[in-house]
């Protein structure tokens, strides 16, 4: 090669080379791009669902001077408490708000005046008058339950803007909340509803209790089962399992249900637990047990990890002591490698607790209201919940949706904080 | 008694068991010299007799619980007249339902006639003597197993050795119960679907361009063959899965590719876990933001583009599930990018390659197999991703590749067919199972292909 033309191919390189660190740069740019991409669909998502739910945590509630005399409750003087129990509390709230508002007359004015409350404010009164049969037989200021249209008003998710058509609180609606508002008859408290009642038609009276009661029976079923057997089967693949055609099978299997859809597990569960062994339908037993098939293959994968990590020292102490195999795994490497363990299977739990495709087909959809008292009671579970209400069309439920949701990721990260906190205490030994 | 207070007695048995086995174990070695003289630890004679009492009464409990409905109702049906003997199976099955619900008390006597009263007492006589019988064959097992254990104890016997074979047979059977699954969900499923097979030709199912699984409740009523056509379910999941692929391929891909070769270890170790965050939520929420934000949100965009977008496109159901794919791309390809050997990096650099050329021409091209295979893990997931589809993607089905359309899926339709109370041998209700068969050895073509291209892969550099 000649001076000149290396010459000119140094040249060439150099004009080039503008060129390729431009690219470089745009490469990164994309890199970059890719990462935020994933930022802000995760953040847009999280902010979706808690501008969405944190109204949820708030009920509103609106005082009513109420007439409690005994003929508007239709109740003898010295009545019974049974008689008092199923005393006449409707026609006492529908009474004391025509009082209040006498400007409604019309009969569609009038159901449009007794929707401003709940549908359950007749049974809080009933509780308060049962907790203080004192209030009978005269007028007291009380503050009952707002129906949650009239909550959204309260709250301003729905204004005056959007037309009266389009929306379910009408003007006149408008006006006498307005009013309330104005004479400090109206108040935004926690909602403690959400955490004591099961599911229920109306929005303002829906709350996760049943679904947290099955989601708890639902994963304790699944960790009773999931967690021994996992276990066993790690020491015994990691530990006993001999190099054969058998072992090699059991390995391909654990390996192929991890990637199982989830939903097959479901036809599972309805073939042979719910058709074959006839085990209750929508009951937290058969949904546990066919998590626990699915969560398998994790905790049995990530436990053979902890325990392929347990150094072999400690095991060859053991063995030369004179411990048999099964005393070294019992004693030595399992409480070495226990928190490893354990951290897999919380996050096995993690997985089944957000799991709701195998559930609808066992059948724990159904509308339940009472908490489930054991493991086959019919129950529901958090996240079959969440997709109950989130097919309601009503805006209280979509409110409530986001709310549940926020209580199921708030357990997740709970979970998987635990997990990390494991593992670092695991990593720093 | 019932299964809880048989089970708890057992139990009972089996903690006395292993008292009674230590004790005897010090009793056989008093006259040789104390417990020195025996083979195991004395606490070893009483585990061996508590899993004598133990394992083989809990197995005649198990087959007698799994057994007892079957053989009941078997002797209950034997004895009704002859009318109710000519009736078809599910005929059968509903007259002694009415029987068992009566004789639980469920159901009062005005439903039923005079011979499934009769039945109902004889079911009820039947039910309570099983039990009787349950409950002294268990214990008596129990019993057994454990006297035979106790009777063996010399100061010789290799009770350690003996335990520890059982529990040793106990982890294999635990392991063992995987291959159990896999068989169960096979068989059971394929079971239905042959089923299915017997009303609806194969050839029909896997060729047929129409789905419908409305189907007539009477034989004389109008349009009353519905069709299983499993292509447009097919297409359907397809294209959604694909608008998946489209979204989280590249950002997924990128990301490993920037927190891999270029991002320092501080940003790396703060922006993995966040971004594994979206691999972490449920895919009900998922299937929520799909349903409520992103498809009127894609609607309304198209519509002010002049565009008509029906309100469950399977743009939305896919790009959602997309984003949801994303980490699963992302961790993937990072272990298959960082398994390439830093020589083949350092050889590109050396030679004055920018790392982008480096990437794109090196490390790129030897990790395409590995990458390949992750992808279809990745493909086999979207297909099988149930809820997000479930709740936004719409229950038509309709032949299309447009993904502003409204198309259906497999999972969909399973849920659909199984969701709420329907009669179990129907077609409508078989079919899910034939989708689930569909569903299971697809997924499985898709992770064999892909766990074997991985795995040779990584063989190549090892």
């Amino acid at each position: 090669m000649s001076k000149q033309q290396s010459l000119k191919a140094t040249e060439a390189i150099q004009a080039s080379l503008k060129k390729r660190y431009a690219r470089e740069r745009r490469f990164q740019w994309y890199g970059r791009l890719a990462v935020l991409t994933g930022f802000v669909f995760l953040f847009i998502l999280l902010f979706d669902i808690v501008s969405k739910g944190a109204p949820a945590f708030t009920q509103h509630y609106i005082k009513v001077n109420v007439d409690l005399s005994q003929e508007v409750l239709g109740l003898d003087p010295g009545a019974s408490e049974q008689e008092i129990f199923s005393a006449d509390y409707l026609g006492a709230i529908k009474t004391s708000l025509r009082e209040m508002f006498p400007g409604a007359t019309g009969r569609k004015e009038k159901q449009q005046l007794y929707r401003l409350l709940s549908i359950g404010a007749e049974y809080d009164l009933r509780d308060k008058v049962l907790a203080d049969p004192g209030l009978i037989g005269h007028s007291s200021e009380l503050w009952l339950r707002a129906h949650s249209e009239a909550g959204s008003y309260l709250k301003g998710q729905v204004t005056a803007g959007t037309a009266e058509s389009e929306r379910k609180v009408k003007d006149l609606q408008m006006t006498w909340l307005d009013q309330l508002r104005d004479q400090g008859r109206t108040e935004s408290r926690f909602n403690t509803t959400f955490f004591t009642e099961g599911d229920s038609r109306e929005p303002e009276m829906a709350g996760i209790r049943v679904a947290l009661y099955g989601s708890f029976f639902t994963l304790l079923v699944t960790f009773a089962i999931a967690f021994p057997i996992g276990v066993a089967a790690a020491v015994y693949l990691e530990e006993f399992a001999p190099r054969n055609r058998i072992t090699d099978l059991i390995e391909i299997n654990i390996n192929n249900l991890a990637a199982v859809p989830s939903i097959v597990f479901g036809l599972l569960g309805l073939a042979v637990f719910i058709n074959f062994f006839e085990l209750p339908r929508s009951a937290p037993l058969v949904g546990g047990i066919v998590l626990s098939l699915m969560t398998l293959p994790t905790i049995i994968i990530t436990s053979r990890a902890a325990i392929q990590s347990v150094s072999p020292s400690i095991r060859e102490a053991a063995l030369g002591v004179g411990a048999s195999k099964l005393q070294t795994v019992i004693h030595h490497v399992l409480p070495v490698a226990m928190p490893g363990i354990l951290t897999g299977s919380i996050i096995g739990m993690a997985q089944a607790l957000g799991e709701s495709a195998p559930l609808l087909m066992i059948g724990m959809v159904a509308f339940i209201m009472d908490a489930p008292a054991g493991v086959t009671d019919p129950a529901t579970v958090l996240p079959v919940q969440i997709y109950l209400w989130a097919d309601s069309p009503e805006r209280g439920f979509t409110e409530k949706t986001s709310a549940a949701i926020m209580v199921l990721m708030g357990f997740l990260i709970l979970m998987n904080a635990l997990a990390v906190y494991l593992r670092r205490r695991f990593e720093r030994k | 008694m019932d299964t809880t207070t048989v089970f708890l007695a057992l139990l009972l048995l089996t903690v006395a068991s292993f008292f009674m086995g230590r004790k005897r174990s010090h009793a056989v070695a008093a006259g040789q010299g104390g417990a020195r003289a025996l083979h195991s630890l004395p606490k070893h004679y009483g585990y061996m007799a508590a899993l004598w009492a133990l394992l083989p009464a809990m197995a005649v409990l198990v087959l007698w619980l799994v057994f007892e409905n079957g053989i009941l109702a078997r002797m209950v049906v034997g004895d009704l007249p002859a009318t109710v003997q000519e009736m078809s199976p599910s005929e059968q099955g509903l007259y002694f339902n009415q029987v068992v619900s009566y004789a639980r008390g469920a159901t009062d006597a005005s439903m039923l006639d005079a011979a499934q009263i009769r039945a109902a007492e004889h079911y009820s006589a039947l039910v309570s003597s099983s039990r009787l019988i349950k409950a002294l064959l268990v214990l008596l097992v129990a019993l057994c197993g454990a006297i035979l254990a106790l009777r063996r104890i010399r100061p010789a016997l290799r009770a350690r050795n003996h335990v520890e074979s059982i529990l040793k047979w106990i982890l294999f059977s635990c392991s063992f119960l995987a291959v159990l699954t896999t068989l169960g969900i096979v068989l059971s499923v394929l079971f239905e679907a042959i089923r299915f097979f017997q009303t609806i030709p194969v050839v029909d199912f896997l060729f047929g361009l129409e789905w419908s699984p409305q189907m007539a409740i009477r034989a004389d009523q109008v349009a009353a063959s519905g069709s299983f056509g499993f292509v447009p379910l097919f297409v359907g999941t397809l294209l959604i899965s694909a608008v998946a692929m489209i979204i989280a391929v590249p950002v997924g891909l990128m990301s490993a590719i920037y927190l891999s070769e270029y991002a320092s270890r501080g940003f790396r170790s703060v922006t993995k876990p966040v971004l594994e965050i979206l691999a972490g939520v449920p895919t009900v929420v998922y299937g929520f933001f799909a349903a409520l934000t992103v498809a009127p949100f894609i609607r309304t965009l198209g519509e002010s583009l002049g565009l008509h977008v029906a309100s469950e496109s399977a743009l939305a159901a896919g790009l959602v599930m997309g984003i949801m794919i994303i980490p699963f791309v992302m961790s993937l390809s990072d272990d298959i990018i960082n398994a390439v050997p830093d020589t083949l990096r350092e050889a590109s650099l050396g030679m004055g390659a920018t790392m982008n050329e480096t990437i794109r021409k090196v490390l790129l091209p030897a990790a395409l197999p590995g990458i390949v295979g992750g992808i279809l893990l990745a493909v086999s997931r979207a297909i099988g991703e149930t809820m997000i589809v479930v709740m936004a993607a719409g229950l038509s089905a309709k032949l299309t590749i447009n993904p502003l359309e409204a198309v259906t899926t497999i999972t969909v339709q399973i849920v659909t067919l199984l969701v709420g109370d329907q009669e179990f041998d129907s077609p409508k209700t078989l079919a899910a199972f034939a989708l689930g068969l569909v569903l299971f050895f697809v997924t499985l073509l898709l992770n064999v292909i892909a766990l074997y291209v991985v795995r040779k892969y990584r063989e190549q550099y090892e």
